[in-house]
């Protein structure tokens, strides 16, 4: 396959070897990830706005309205204004509030989503790094975020905030199997934890298609548990607006409520990449064995736009599930991971491991 | 050598967490405080604290003239605001013994179910939305807001209209009534689908509903509950088949019995009652008979001396007016019979040992309407 055209690796290593011959080892080191840390900062953020702003068009079109539509054009400034907004409020101290713990949770659960950024591919070669364990670390990274919550919960000194963040630990305590389970089904199949060998692997053919049934069934629940670890959707039993007025950031206001909301979207955004990236092929682009004609097409989009194509899809049919399906109660939310989700799931790994011994898969 | 005395044993079962749900909180819809002592997320027990919007207007009716008191009651149930003004007029002129044209008892009659639609379409949004489905507020708003329509167009105000007068009613209505209210039916007959496919149909409201927060026959009795709310525990309880007024008599429609009387069942019932409104409303719509749209009525109303107590089905359950008149122009006591308060009444029993989520749905499911508990 022919990816020359839209292949970083040159380009990054070109960079790499530039600031290499001209400092010192470390410096370079240093100089490197600033650069990496500042051009990820502004993707971040211009991601959580745009996606903001989708959400908020999404509802409005699912609720028949118009949604945001007086600032800017198509009212894409009002995101703008609304952060401005944000950013200059006050930040109302809480009274008998943890003030350490208080101010630093929001921190954690940027930084627990803003992590997880480093090892995806957005094309070929276009990653922070290329961990040959990238999917674990996904996942020890992504299940911080909870620590930050619990942390919002208990310092608030508010009942409501307790109880939101005692639901959220609960929930990712058990959802996180499932995302796991659910990957490892794919790491049977692909053979590799590296992101990069597993987007490679999927040249032919996405691992949704390669893998059959299994492949199908482990994405239907990497879907599922992963809205439930974005506290999104059917499962945003944390916030529980109608419950719990806003649950574990009901105390933040200012900046650091802003730090909250932004970070929804952000894990929004990551669960859906990593779900394009494993079982949807990530930035490669849809290929079918034998017609040439139609691949050689499918290569002339660009990556980047499959990639990004296919994680807002995946972020939509989130939203979609959050706007019209009415929430779970929290020991329903435990049954269905603990008595389905779970069992189904370990069945599934089995199957797969069948299929790929079998070598059934293509 | 230091005495060394135990610390009495801490029992957790019998400590006692509490949250206070309202006044401000997005599902007591409105300015309702709810004291929930809780274990972990399950609800022990609930005293709800009324009185943050108490206005007095029982005792306000007792220095205003029966005209004046029909402006009061459209501001106890806002959402069912005809019904309300119509238990007064009723009392006023079954009391004065007033023979009320026969147009006036249809379009009140018609005007009623229109409102009780209304009622039931804001609480099927507010129930979607207290289940954490926001989308159904909105699809619930714009149905309502046909009906406002209508409403605006003849009795020129959409929520507190106080349009009907003891004999009769304000004005006559908008020659486009009958044609619009045509239109309302065959529109809101699609979209009440579109309401079973999003909410009822779905399969975690379903799951959260169903044997949650049951009241049986005999405790619906015992705590007055009437109503959507009554008739889910199975208890027969409809003004308009018992005690008709208007000319509920003369249209064909039932009164549906729920059996289980958990939060599914009383969600049910509304969704039945939508469509015998609509069925009334067929029944009627076309058979206005023409005439005055008042009795002659003299200016000053004096009941005579005595006990008067007039019953509606309002869009909530039984709304009851009592009244002790001396023979003056004003009542000397007036006492409303909400269906709200009997209704929230149920609720500490409804809601122990299940989850705070549970509670709100079950408060959803009561749809109590403040101003209408304090009055």
């Amino acid at each position: 396959m022919d990816f020359s055209i839209y292949d970083f690796t040159s380009f990054n290593q070109g960079i790499d070897k530039f600031f290499f011959e001209n400092l010192t080892p470390f410096w370079a080191t240093v100089v490197e990830m600033t650069i990496i840390g500042l051009v990820f900062l502004i993707f971040y953020a211009l991601v959580a706005l745009f996606l903001i702003y989708a959400e908020r068009k999404v509802c409005a079109f699912m609720q028949n309205r118009v949604g945001p539509n007086r600032v800017g054009p198509y009212g894409f400034f009002q995101l703008i204004a609304d952060f401005i907004k944000l950013m200059l409020k006050e930040v109302i101290p809480i009274k008998n509030a943890d003030k350490f713990l208080f101010n630093l949770a929001p921190f954690i659960v940027v930084i627990a989503s803003f992590m997880a950024m480093a090892a995806i591919p957005f094309a070929k070669g276009l990653h922070a790094v290329d961990l040959d364990i990238g999917i674990l670390y996904v996942i020890a990274v992504s299940s911080m975020g909870v620590i930050g919550i619990l942390l919002a919960g208990w310092s608030s000194n508010n009942k409501y905030s307790l109880i939101g963040a005692m639901r959220s630990g609960a929930m990712i305590v058990s959802y996180e199997l499932s995302v796991g389970l659910s990957l490892i089904t794919i790491i049977i199949l692909s053979g590799t934890m590296q992101f990069s060998a597993i987007v490679e692997g999927q040249a032919n053919g996405w691992f949704i298609f390669k893998g059959h049934i299994p492949a199908l069934i482990a994405f239907v629940i990497f879907l599922i548990s992963s809205t439930a670890e974005a506290n999104r959707g059917p499962f945003d039993l944390a916030e529980a607006e109608s419950e719990l007025t806003a649950g574990f950031h009901t105390e933040y206001s200012g900046i650091k409520f802003a730090l909250f909301y932004m970070c929804e979207y952000m894990n929004m955004f990551i669960v859906s990449s990593i779900a394009a990236t494993v079982f949807l092929g990530g930035w490669m682009p849809f290929h079918i064995g034998g017609c040439d004609g139609f691949n050689h097409i499918m290569d002339f989009i660009p990556p980047f736009i499959w990639y990004l194509g296919k994680t807002f899809f995946l972020v939509w049919v989130m939203m979609w599930f959050k706007w019209t399906f009415p929430r779970l109660r929290i020991d329903q939310v435990l049954t269905l991971e603990w008595k389905y989700l779970l069992p189904i799931n370990l069945v599934n790994i089995l199957f797969m491991a069948f299929i790929v011994l079998m070598g059934w898969h293509f | 050598m230091k005495e060394v005395i135990n610390p009495p044993v801490r029992n957790i079962e019998d400590e006692e967490y509490h949250i206070n749900i309202g006044p401000q909180h997005p599902s007591t819809h409105g300015v309702l405080r709810m004291v929930v002592s809780i274990q972990g997320e399950t609800v022990k027990s609930l005293k709800p604290h009324c009185g943050y919007i108490h206005r007095g207007i029982e005792k306000m009716c007792e220095k205003d003239t029966y005209q004046q008191i029909i402006h009061l009651t459209d501001r106890m149930d806002y959402l069912s605001a005809h019904i309300n003004n119509h238990v007064v007029c009723l009392l006023v002129e079954r009391a004065l013994e007033v023979a009320v044209p026969e147009r006036v008892q249809y379009i009140r009659t018609i005007v009623d179910e229109l409102t009780r639609i209304a009622s039931h379409q804001l609480w099927w949004g507010c129930f979607g939305m207290d289940m954490g489905g926001q989308t159904c507020l909105l699809y619930g708003m714009r149905d309502r807001e046909k009906i406002m329509d209508i409403f605006e167009e003849s009795f020129g105000s959409r929520l507190l209209h106080s349009y009907y007068t003891p004999g009769g009613l304000m004005g006559d209505i908008h020659p486009n009534f009958q044609k619009r209210v045509k239109e309302f039916i065959t529109y809101f007959r699609k979209k009440i689908h579109d309401y079973d496919n999003i909410l009822t149909g779905n399969v975690i409201m379903q799951e959260r509903t169903k044997g949650v927060g049951i009241l049986t026959k005999e405790e619906a009795i015992d705590y007055g509950v009437t109503g959507p709310i009554g008739r889910a525990s199975g208890f027969s309880c409809d003004v308009r088949k018992y005690h008709p007024y208007g000319v509920y008599d003369k249209v064909d429609f039932k009164e549906i019995l729920g059996t289980q009387g958990d939060t599914f069942s009383r969600y049910m019932m509304r969704m039945h009652e939508m469509r015998e409104s609509m069925k009334i409303l067929e029944q009627l719509i076309d058979n206005i008979p023409a005439g005055d749209y008042s009795a002659k009525m003299k200016a000053v109303i004096k009941l005579p001396a005595g006990e008067y107590y007039q019953r509606v089905e309002a869009a909530r359950g039984e709304l009851g007016v009592y009244v002790v008149s001396d023979g003056n122009k004003t009542p000397y006591r007036m006492k409303f019979r909400s269906s709200s308060f009997s209704n929230l009444s149920a609720l500490d029993h409804m809601s122990r040992g299940f989850k705070i989520a549970d509670l709100i749905a079950i408060g959803g499911s009561l749809d109590y309407v403040i101003p209408d508990i304090d009055r």
